[in-house]
C-alpha cells in the first residue's frame, strides 16, 4: 500500500490516463485475450476490458514497472535487514490491492470481464507477464485456478497501471512457488452453493467476478461477498485484498450478497439484477432482518408466489402450498391465508412483473437497506448504527433517536473501538460538533467506519473520490470505496446491451421446486448465511489503489465538505471551529475515555511537570504556547503510549509523552487527544481541537502557512496507537557555515515547538478518518497485526533506521534540543521504541545536496552515513517533487538517523547519528496561526494530517512544516508522522518502509532526520 | 403517501357531565361551559357526517370525564390500530370503549400491555410515510417503542416534548407532506427535530398559534383536500394562514371550550379506513 503512495505522486497523472490508453493499446492486442472472449460467453463489452486487462499488463510493465521496482528497491535500501525480509513478500501484494483504485473509472462490466478473463487471463496475461509464462501453459484449463490467481492479481495490477511492474513480479515469484488452489464455497442467494476453486493467492475480485459470471450478473456493483471472520462477524470481502488474508484461518466460505440496496430498483436495468435483490430481501424479511407489518408480509409473500409459482392455480395450489414457503420469522396461518388471498390477485403478473411490486413495497420499509451496528452512545446506553444510502441512523431500540445526512456529515473516524462522525454546523450553529460511539471492539468500529465511507462514496459521490495529487508531503493511505459508484453503475448499465439473460428462479419454497420446473437445489434460502451488513469490504475495485494521497483540502464534492476548516487549508477560521467543537466534544467524550480521573490527574500532574521541564529546556520558552501545545499535544501522548504501551498502561505513556511531545514528537498529539482532553480539556485542549480538526483538511495546503493543527478528530483516544512515522525535513536557507554544534543545540528546541505545535494539531492517531466530502488520498499501507507505532522523523531523507533507543537518548543529548524531546525519548527507549534522529546535514546550498550524504555533519555515524546515502539515491530515482515549503532553496540539511527500537521484534539494530545542526533559535510565525485567532497555534507551522485506511490498518499521517529563521538560516522542517493502527497483520517494516520512502520520494530535496518508532500494542483490544 | 387522509370511519365519543369540572388540564384555569361545548361537539360531528364519514358515537362514562378526547386512546395505521396506555392513570379505563369499537370495524387490534409504557395518542404524529412520537409528561419510550413494534413498516422517530402537553398540542397534518407548525420555540424546535430525524421532506405551515397548529386533515374521494381548522374568532391570525390554502375545502371548526382544557381539533376524534385492508 504505501508503496503506492510513493508511486503515485510520481506515477499520479499517468496513471489516470494511462489506464484508457492501456485499454486502448490492449484493445490492440486483443489477439491475447480474444481466445478468451471466445471461450467465454461474455458480453462485447465485457471482451474489451478484458483486453485492456490482459494487456495492461505489459503496458504497465513497460511504464509502471520502473516505479514499482524503483520503489521496492528504494524501500529496500532504506531498509534495515529485518525491515527487508518482511517486506520483500508483503509488499508486491498490497500494491496489487492498490491498484484497483486507479481504474475505478472502468466500467463494472469491464471489472467483470476481467475478472473473467483473468481466470482465463492466464493466457493472455501469460504473455505480459514474464511469470505468466506458467500460466500460459495452465491456459487449457481455466480452472486451474493457482494461474488464474496469478493472473488475476497482474490483472488488476494493470488495472492499476502503475502497478503492472510489480505485478508481473510477484506473478513470478508466483508461479515458482506453485501455486495452491483451494475450492471456496459461496452460498448464493437462492441458497445453492457455488464451489470455486482459486489460487491461494487470489483476491476477493477473482472470487467475486467468477460468482458473477456464474450468475450472469452485469450490475454487480450493488453486491459482494462476505465471509464469517473468526468472531462470527460477517464481513465485507475486500476485492483489492488476496481473500486468505482477509479470512485468516477462517473456511474458504461466503455468501454472495447484496451490499448496496439501490433505494429505486426500478432504476436496475435488468431482471436478473432485480430478481437476486428480491432474493436478498426475501431472506432478510424472513430471518427478521427487514422488520415489516403483516400485512406487508402478506403482500410481499404473494409477489414472490407470483413470481415463482405463477398465476394462483386453483387445481395445483391447494390449501397447504403456501406453507412450503417460508415468509416471515413466523409464519402464522392467517398469514398464509392472506397470502393465499392476494395471490389470487395477482393472476397475470408476469415474474418479473411480480419482482418489480415486491420490490416497490419492500423498498418503503423504514429499514430497506439500513445496516445496523449495535454500539454505545457517550453514556453508555445501547443504541444501534444504521447506515443507508441517504446517511447514518441512530436507533435506540427501535426508535430512531437521531439521523445524520451525509451533507451534515463532515468526517468519519475510528479510532479503537470509538467511531466518530464530525457534524457540520446547523444554520444558527457556529461550530461543528464531533459525535462519538463505541463500539464493542476494535474491528467493530473499522467496519462500521468502512461501511460508512463505502455508502456515502457509493450513494453520495458521482464517482469514487480521486486521488488528490498531495502537493505536499503526503504520507499514508486511506481505505476508500473505489468502485463503482451508483451513478456510475447506472450509466454502465444503460449500456448494457444483451438479451436478458434467461435464468431460473428457484423457489422459496422449503421444499425445493421451481417455477421453471428447474430443479431446485436450494431448499430454502433463507437459512443461508446471511451477510451481515458489517464490514465494509471496499467496494469491487477496492480500495483506490491509486493511493495518491489527497491532500485534505481537497474536497471533492462541494456541498458536502463545506468544511469550514478544509478549504482554507489553514485558513484561520476553521481553526476556531474547532477549537470549539473539540471543547464540546471534550466533554461529551471524557465520558467514553477510559481512563479513571486518578489517570487523569496523574496525567496532568505529569503535563505540567513536562512544561516545566520543557521550559527549562527550551531556550525560548512560550509559556503560553507551550502550554497550550502541551496539554493540547496530543503527539505527547502517542510518545508515551508507543512507549509503554507494550507493557504500561496508557496513561502513563501520555504523561512522559507530554514532555515529549511538547518539544520533539507530534505524533503523539494525536493519540493523546482523547486523554488530554480530559484531562487537559480545561487547559488547552481547545487548540489541539483545532489543530487537530484544521490539520485533517488543510494538510496539503500550502506549506507555508498552515498551523493548522491535525490533531483530528479523534476525540478520545487513548488507546491503540499505530504505527507512526515522523519525517522532519530540515531546509536550511542562507548559511551553510552555521556551526552545526550550536545548532544543533538550538535546533532541537526549535523543532521541539515545531514540533510541538504541529504534535498538537496532528491527527496521526486517529485510526481512519474519511471527510466524506474531501477527496482523500488513499494510500494503503499494510499494517501488522498488532498496533504498533512508527515514528520517523525523516529529515529530507529518511532513512530506515531501527535503532535502539539508547541512542535516542544519545541524540538528544546531542542536540541541544532535544532536551525536549529527551523527555519523551527516555521513555520511548525504554519501551523499544525506537526514535531516529536525524540530524541534518547542512548543504551549502539547499537543494542540491539534499540527497547526497551531508557531506557537513560533523558526526555522521557510520550507519547514518548510510542512510543517506541510501536516501539520496532514492531521491535521484525519484523525480522529485516540488514541495511546496515555503522556504527559500538553500542549503539542506541531512540528517542522519537513527535509532529506533522495534518493539520486541526488533530491537536489534541500532543506530547513532550525530548530526550537526546549528541553529539560533526564532521561529517565525506564518500568518496561519495568527489569523487564528486561537493564538495557541503556532505560527510558521504548516501540517497537514492524512488518515488512511485499509482494511486492516489505518493509517494516519501528520505532516508538520515548520519553519524557522535562525540566524542567517532559514530551515524548514517537515514532520510526518504516520500512525498505522493494525488488526494484526501488519507488516510494520513493510509500512515504516513505505513511509520512508515515499516520504523521500515526496521530498527529493530533503533528508530524513529522524525516524522513531513506536510501537503500541493494545492491550484492551477486545476485538483481537 | 398516497392515500394519505382516506378514512371511512371517524370514532367520537360523547361528553360527559363530569366533563366541564373533571377534566385534566395543564395550565389554563378558565373555566368550562358545559353548555357551550356540547354545542360545539355536536358542530363538529355534524361536519364529520357531512363529509361522509361514518361517525361511530361512543357512549359517555361519567367516571372518565376526559373521555372525550378518543385520539388519545388509539392509533390507527391502515390495518391496525394500537390500543394506548394513557400517561394520565386516571385515563387508562377510557380504552376499553375503544377497543370494542376498533374491533367491530374488524381492524387488527393492538393492545398495549406493557406497565411501564405510556403513550397518549396526542403524541403521535403520522406523517402518511412515517411516525414522530412525542416523548412528552405522558409519553414515554417505551410507549413508542411499543408503537414502533406494531407499525413496523414504518420509521418512528421520538421528538423531546418539552412544553405543552402533547406533540400534536402544536403541530399536526395539514395535508400530504406538509405540517402546521406553531410559532413557539418549543414548536419550531421539535420541527428542526422532526426535519432532521427525517429522510422525507415536509412543508410547512406556519402559524402564530401553536393551538391553530393542530388541525384536521381529511381527502374524502371526490371531494379533495379538506380541512378542519380553527377559526378565525379564536386564532384569527392564524386562521388567515389557513384561508391561503388553495384547492382546499376548509372548515373552521369552533373549539372555544375544549381548548381550555387542552384539547385540540383532532383529540375528538379517531380516523380509520377500513378499506385500508390490502
Amino acid at each position: 500500500m504505501t508503496t503506492e503512495v510513493g508511486s503515485e505522486p510520481e506515477v499520479k497523472k499517468e496513471p489516470e490516463k494511462s489506464p484508457e490508453e492501456q485499454e486502448a493499446e490492449q484493445q490492440t492486442n486483443p489477439s491475447e485475450s480474444a481466445p478468451n472472449g471466445d471461450a467465454e460467453p461474455q458480453p462485447a463489452p465485457d471482451n474489451a476490458e478484458n483486453a485492456e486487462a490482459e494487456p495492461a499488463p505489459s503496458d504497465p510493465l513497460s511504464t509502471p514497472s520502473p516505479d514499482g521496482q524503483k520503489k521496492e528497491k528504494g524501500i529496500s535500501r532504506f531498509l534495515p535487514p529485518w525491515l527487508k525480509r518482511q517486506k520483500s513478500n508483503s509488499q508486491a501484494e498490497p500494491r496489487d490491492g492498490h491498484a484497483p483504485t486507479d481504474t475505478p473509472t472502468q466500467p463494472p462490466t469491464q471489472e467483470e470481464l476481467e475478472d473473467g478473463q483473468e481466470e482465463e487471463g492466464p493466457k493472455g496475461e501469460g504473455t505480459a507477464v514474464q511469470p505468466t509464462g506458467g500460466a500460459q501453459e495452465v491456459q487449457s484449463g481455466e480452472e486451474e485456478s493457482p494461474v488464474a490467481n496469478a493472473e488475476t492479481q497482474p490483472v488488476k495490477q494493470k488495472e492499476g497501471e502503475e502497478w503492472a511492474p510489480e505485478s508481473g513480479v510477484p506473478s513470478a515469484l508466483k508461479l515458482g512457488k506453485k501455486m495452491k488452489i483451494t475450492v471456496c464455497h459461496v452460498t448464493l442467494l437462492d441458497g445453492t452453493q457455488f464451489p470455486c476453486e482459486v489460487e491461494k493467492r487470489a483476491k476477493g475480485q477473482y472470487l467475486f467476478s467468477k460468482v458473477c459470471e456464474h450468475l450472469n450478473l452485469l450490475e454487480k456493483d450493488y453486491f459482494g461477498l462476505s465471509f464469517k471472520d473468526n468472531t462470527d462477524q460477517r464481513c465485507w470481502l475486500d476485492p483489492t485484498k488476496e481473500i486468505k488474508h482477509q479470512i485468516h484461518n477462517s473456511q474458504w466460505q461466503f455468501a454472495f450478497s447484496v451490499k448496496f440496496y439501490p433505494p429505486d430498483p426500478s432504476q436496475l436495468t435488468e431482471d436478473i439484477t432485480r430478481y437476486l435483490l428480491c432474493l436478498q430481501l426475501r431472506q432478510d424479511i424472513s430471518l427478521g432482518r427487514l422488520p415489516c407489518s403483516f400485512v406487508t408480509h402478506a403482500l410481499l409473500g404473494s409477489y414472490t408466489l407470483q413470481a415463482e409459482l405463477g398465476d394462483y392455480d386453483p387445481d395445483q395450489h391447494r390449501s397447504d402450498y403456501i406453507a412450503q414457503f417460508h415468509f416471515a420469522p413466523t409464519q402464522t396461518k392467517e398469514l398464509e391465508v392472506k397470502l393465499a388471498e392476494l395471490h389470487k390477485s395477482h393472476k397475470g403478473m408476469t415474474p418479473a412483473q411480480a419482482d418489480i411490486q415486491f420490490l416497490e413495497n419492500a423498498k418503503k420499509l423504514s429499514m430497506y437497506g439500513v445496516d445496523l451496528h449495535h454500539a454505545k452512545d457517550s453514556e453508555g446506553v445501547d443504541i444501534m448504527l444504521g447506515v443507508c444510502a441517504n446517511g447514518l441512523l441512530i436507533y435506540k431500540d427501535r426508535l430512531r433517536i437521531n439521523r445524520f445526512a451525509w451533507p451534515k456529515i463532515l468526517k468519519i473516524s475510528y479510532k479503537r473501538c470509538n467511531f466518530y462522525i464530525k457534524i457540520r454546523p446547523g444554520e444558527t450553529e457556529q461550530f461543528e460538533s464531533t459525535v462519538g460511539f463505541k463500539l464493542p471492539n476494535h474491528r467493530a468500529a473499522k467496519r462500521i467506519w468502512k461501511v460508512c465511507v463505502e455508502h456515502h462514496t457509493f450513494f453520495r459521490l458521482t464517482s469514487p473520490e480521486q486521488p488528490v495529487k498531495s502537493k505536499f508531503l503526503t504520507l499514508g493511505s486511506r481505505f476508500r470505496y473505489s468502485g463503482r459508484t451508483q451513478a456510475q453503475t447506472r450509466q454502465a448499465s444503460a449500456l448494457i446491451h444483451r438479451s436478458p439473460p434467461d435464468f431460473q428462479r428457484t423457489s422459496s419454497k422449503r421444499s425445493a421446486r421451481s417455477l421453471d420446473g428447474a430443479p431446485v437445489v436450494s431448499v430454502s434460502d433463507h437459512t443461508h448465511p446471511l451477510v451481515s451488513t458489517h464490514a465494509a469490504g471496499p467496494g469491487e475495485n477496492g480500495r483506490d489503489s491509486a493511493l495518491e494521497l489527497y491532500s485534505d483540502s481537497k474536497s471533492p464534492q462541494v456541498e458536502e465538505g463545506a468544511e469550514p476548516g478544509k478549504g482554507a487549508a489553514t485558513a484561520v477560521p476553521a481553526e476556531p471551529a474547532s477549537e470549539t467543537w473539540k471543547a464540546a466534544d471534550d466533554s461529551s467524550e471524557l465520558k467514553d475515555l477510559d481512563k479513571t480521573q486518578e489517570e487523569v490527574l496523574r496525567h496532568q500532574a505529569s503535563v505540567s511537570e513536562l512544561k516545566r521541564s520543557f521550559m527549562e529546556a527550551a531556550p525560548e520558552p512560550r509559556p503560553d504556547q507551550w502550554d497550550k501545545r502541551l496539554t493540547g499535544s496530543p503527539a505527547t501522548s502517542l510518545h508515551l503510549q508507543a512507549h509503554g504501551s507494550l507493557e504500561e498502561e496508557l496513561t502513563s505513556l501520555f504523561l512522559s509523552k507530554a514532555c515529549f511531545s511538547g518539544l520533539m514528537d507530534p505524533c503523539s498529539t494525536s493519540v493523546a487527544p482523547p486523554e488530554s482532553t480530559l484531562a487537559a480539556v480545561s487547559e488547552k485542549s481547545p487548540t489541539r481541537l483545532e489543530s487537530a480538526l484544521s490539520d485533517s483538511r488543510d494538510i496539503s495546503k500550502s506549506t507555508e502557512d498552515d498551523q493548522s493543527s491535525g490533531l483530528n478528530g479523534q476525540p478520545e483516544v487513548i488507546e491503540v496507537v499505530e504505527e507512526t512515522v515522523v519525517i522532519e525535513e530540515v531546509v536550511r536557507v542562507a548559511r551553510p557555515q552555521s556551526s552545526a554544534p550550536e545548532t544543533a543545540a538550538t535546533e532541537p528546541a526549535l523543532e521541539g515547538k515545531d514540533e510541538g505545535s504541529a504534535s498538537s494539531d496532528s491527527e496521526s492517531e486517529e485510526e481512519a478518518e474519511y471527510h466524506p466530502q474531501l477527496s482523500g488520498s488513499a494510500h494503503l499501507i499494510r499494517e501488522d497485526p498488532e498496533e504498533e507505532e512508527q515514528e520517523v522523523g525523516l529529515n529530507q531523507e529518511a532513512p530506515p533506521a531501527a535503532l535502539k533507543p539508547c541512542i535516542i537518548r544519545e541524540d538528544v543529548t546531542d542536540e541541544a534540543a532535544a532536551t525536549a524531546a529527551n523527555m519523551a525519548e527516555p521513555a520511548d527507549a525504554q519501551q523499544q521504541e525506537g526514535e531516529v534522529l536525524v540530524i541534518p546535514e547542512k548543504a551549502p546550498n539547499g537543494h542540491t545536496h539534499d540527497s547526497e550524504a551531508p557531506p557537513t555533519l560533523f558526526d555522521e555515524e557510520e550507519e547514518p552515513s548510510f542512510v543517506n546515502g541510501d536516501v539520496s539515491h532514492v531521491e535521484g530515482e525519484h523525480a522529485p517533487q516540488v514541495i511546496c515549503c515555503s522556504e527559500p532553496p538553500v542549503v539542506k540539511t541531512e540528517m542522519v538517523t537513527i535509532s529506533d527500537t522495534f518493539s520486541a521484534q526488533k530491537a536489534e539494530i541500532t543506530t547513532k547519528e550525530v548530526p550537526i545542526v546549528h541553529t539560533e533559535t526564532k521561529t517565525i510565525t506564518y500568518e496561519a496561526a495568527q489569523l487564528d485567532g486561537s493564538g495557541d497555534v503556532e505560527p510558521g507551522v504548516l501540517m497537514t494530517a492524512h488518515t488512511i485506511t485499509s482494511e486492516s490498518l489505518c493509517t494516519t499521517t501528520t505532516t508538520h512544516i515548520t519553519k524557522t529563521l535562525k540566524g542567517g538560516l532559514s530551515e524548514t522542517r517537515i514532520e510526518k508522522r504516520i500512525v498505522i493502527t493494525g488488526d494484526s497483520d501488519i507488516d510494520h517494516d513493510q509500512a515504516l518502509a513505505q513511509a520512508i520512502k515515499e516520504a523521500k520520494e515526496q521530498h527529493p530535496d530533503m533528508s530524513v532526520t529522524r525516524v522513531v518508532v513506536h510501537k503500541e500494542t493494545d492491550l484492551a483490544e477486545e476485538d483481537e | 403517501m398516497a392515500g394519505f387522509g382516506n378514512f371511512t370511519h371517524a370514532i367520537v365519543r360523547a361528553i360527559p357531565g363530569s366533563f366541564a369540572t373533571g377534566a385534566l388540564r395543564t395550565e389554563n384555569l378558565e373555566e368550562v361551559d358545559p353548555n357551550r361545548a356540547l354545542r360545539e361537539k355536536k358542530a363538529y360531528v355534524a361536519v364529520l357526517r357531512e363529509l361522509g364519514l361514518e361517525v361511530l358515537e361512543l357512549p359517555a362514562d361519567e367516571s372518565m370525564p376526559d373521555c372525550v378526547f378518543v385520539e388519545d386512546c388509539a392509533v390507527v395505521c391502515g390495518d391496525t390500530a394500537l390500543l394506548t396506555r394513557p400517561g394520565a392513570p386516571s385515563r387508562r379505563g377510557e380504552v376499553e370503549e375503544m377497543k370494542t369499537a376498533l374491533t367491530n370495524l374488524s381492524l387488527n387490534v393492538v393492545e398495549m400491555t406493557d406497565e411501564t409504557a405510556t403513550l397518549d395518542g396526542g403524541d403521535v404524529l403520522f406523517t402518511g410515510a412515517e411516525f414522530f412520537v412525542g416523548l412528552s409528561k405522558r409519553t414515554n419510550q417505551r410507549g413508542a417503542e411499543i408503537l414502533a413494534d406494531t407499525f413496523k413498516d414504518y420509521a418512528v422517530s421520538t421528538v423531546p416534548v418539552s412544553h405543552g402537553l402533547h406533540l400534536k398540542s402544536f403541530c399536526s397534518m395539514a395535508g400530504p407532506g406538509l405540517i402546521a407548525i406553531g410559532s413557539s420555540q418549543t414548536a419550531q424546535r421539535a420541527l428542526k427535530t422532526m426535519q432532521q430525524l427525517s429522510d422525507h421532506k415536509y412543508d410547512k405551515l406556519t402559524v402564530p398559534d401553536d393551538a391553530a397548529a393542530n388541525c384536521v386533515y381529511i381527502n374524502m374521494p371526490g371531494k379533495g383536500h379538506i380541512l378542519l381548522h380553527v377559526t378565525p374568532e379564536q386564532f384569527p391570525e392564524s386562521a388567515k394562514v389557513f384561508e391561503k390554502l388553495k384547492d382546499y375545502t376548509l372548515i373552521p371548526v369552533s373549539n372555544l371550550e375544549n381548548v381550555k382544557v387542552d384539547g385540540a381539533l383532532s383529540c375528538c376524534l379517531v380516523l380509520a379506513n377500513k378499506l385500508a385492508r390490502v
